[in-house]
């Protein structure tokens, strides 16, 4: 095994690193924002905002994110519109805006299915009881209804992270010299497909774990509810007869 | 309706007298089900009204219906005298009128429930600190010191920091009727609070339920704990399909049971 050759690669596939995690990381939090405002769209019982999230997740989590990333890189410029507009042009012109606006409207239509998914398993009884002591919609939302909600929708979202993760190697499709893209070049280069897609998905892998780590930590902070009880260090003492 | 008793003709006497809690001809249709036919009650400073029938008389829906958790077809609720406002929806199903005067009027009705519904995310003292400080806008500091003398009272003090899912039933439903108590509320609603406990439990909730009684408290009580009604209620109503079947002095119903319907549904239970 030629080790100096797996240094060298490793080193510079992990030189690419900042620019996945760029990626990543613009890709995500749109994709956040988007999928707040899908889901809160969702839940308003808004007839027309019911059937234009239907749509959007039936079109963004029905086809391939390499075809929306095509779509948007290569379909958009041919418009004359959008080659004029001052807003539209700097984005879809750039490769590494198009991959940051692909990951975020797909990864958008998937979050906003789990949140919705978490809202509506929120038993009923927790929202009964904050109604029934007199709280506002607001009040019952941020002190009962999203807590929970939140809890529940963070395996699945864990999830949806770190297929985002993996999907920034589709980047080095429209010219983005991330790990994915160094990783090609270096096999094109080397004629050394294993040694050099052996580097890449190690560090992927470990970066994925560290990812899963996280949230577990997070989970794990979020619910000691769900954990075993405390030791029972004092007995609880009987209700005395005379209150 | 056969009412008999003392209770009745109070209610009778003094219309006009300002009840913690009055309901006029209620009605409640679920679909084609009509659960609540009409149903009226009165409750002053003080009462103490079981409210009994077998299952699918429509006496959990009469509580649901008082502090909104169901929306009644038609009827009036006034609690201390504050008619609730309704208002025709497009469906031709009544709204309430008016959300911020429901959610002021709940706050006055604290409700304890069967599956006691504490938020389980929080442990018991936030539990009992959340609905003040949240919705009275009380200090936390003066929420907090009341949460543990209520927790103290109802013997669960050593819990506070627990998370409902590590305490046995019996402790999350003192913890909840803690939490109601922390509202300071003018009427309490109990939605048959003893109904999920384990047989052995059942006697811990009752006794605390049974010393608010004593210090006054206006209580509307759903249950099918027959001493409970008998020995601590002021009043007993008996629901029969959606119908207020019969009403009265509990001891007097319990020795003397005014109608058929009623005989038999105590005769099932003294089997």
């Amino acid at each position: 095994m030629d080790f100096d050759f797996y240094l060298s690669t490793m080193w510079s596939v992990l030189k690419a690193l900042p620019l996945t995690l760029e990626i990543w990381f613009f890709g995500i939090a749109f994709g956040l924002i988007i999928a707040t405002g899908l889901t809160w769209l969702r839940a308003s019982g808004h007839r027309l905002g019911e059937y234009f999230t239907r749509g959007y997740v039936f079109i963004f989590r029905g086809s391939p994110l390499l075809v929306q990333l095509y779509l948007i890189y290569f379909g958009l410029s041919q418009f004359d519109f959008v080659r004029h507009s001052p807003i539209l042009w700097p984005i879809l012109r750039d490769p590494m805006y198009c991959t940051i606006v692909a990951m975020a409207l797909n990864t958008a239509a998937y979050e906003s299915e789990i949140f919705r998914g978490a809202l509506r398993a929120v038993p009923v009884g927790q929202i009964e009881a904050a109604k029934a002591f007199g709280m506002s919609a607001f009040t019952r939302f941020r002190l009962v209804t999203l807590p929970i909600a939140l809890r529940l929708a963070l395996p699945a979202y864990s999830t949806e992270i770190i297929l985002m993760t993996k999907a920034t190697a589709l980047a080095s499709v429209v010219t983005i010299m991330e790990m994915m893209g160094t990783a090609q070049k270096i096999q094109h280069d080397t004629f050394r497909p294993i040694e050099v897609l052996t580097c890449a998905g190690v560090i992927y892998l470990l970066l994925n774990l560290s990812i899963a780590r996280l949230f577990a930590w997070v989970e794990y902070l979020l619910s000691p509810h769900l954990r075993p009880a405390p030791e029972q260090s004092q007995q609880v003492k009987p209700v005395p007869e005379v209150l | 309706m056969p009412a008999s008793s003392a209770a009745a003709a109070k209610a009778a006497s003094s219309p006009d007298d300002k009840a913690a809690i009055s309901v006029k001809d209620m009605r409640k249709c679920f679909g084609d089900h009509e659960v609540l036919k009409g149903i009226s009650l009165e409750a002053h400073k003080g009462d103490v009204i079981s409210i009994l029938g077998s299952s699918g008389s429509g006496k959990s829906t009469l509580l649901r219906c008082i502090n909104l958790l169901e929306t009644p077809d038609s009827g009036e609720v006034r609690v201390d005298g504050e008619l609730i406002r309704m208002k025709q929806g497009r469906d031709g199903h009544q709204t309430p009128a008016d959300t911020r005067q429901v959610e002021r009027i709940r706050a006055n009705l604290a409700m304890v429930f069967q599956s006691f519904n504490l938020w389980s995310h929080m442990t018991v003292l936030e539990n009992l600190v959340a609905a003040p400080t949240h919705v009275l806008k009380r200090p936390r500091a003066e929420c907090l010191e009341q949460a543990e003398a209520l927790l103290k009272r109802v013997g669960i003090w050593e819990r506070r920091n627990y998370y409902p899912p590590h305490m046995s039933g019996g402790q999350q439903q003192r913890a909840a009727i803690a939490r109601a108590l922390a509202m300071n509320p003018k009427v309490m609603l109990f939605d048959e609070p003893t109904s999920a406990l384990d047989p052995e439990l059942v006697g811990e909730v009752l006794r605390v339920m049974r010393s608010l009684a004593e210090e006054g408290r206006t209580m509307l009580v759903v249950t099918h704990e027959m001493g409970f009604a008998r020995d601590v209620s002021s009043q007993v109503m008996f629901l029969h399909k959606g119908e207020v079947d019969s009403v009265g002095e509990p001891k007097e119903m319990f020795a003397r049971p005014p109608t058929q319907q009623f005989k038999q549904f105590i005769a099932n239970f003294n089997k």
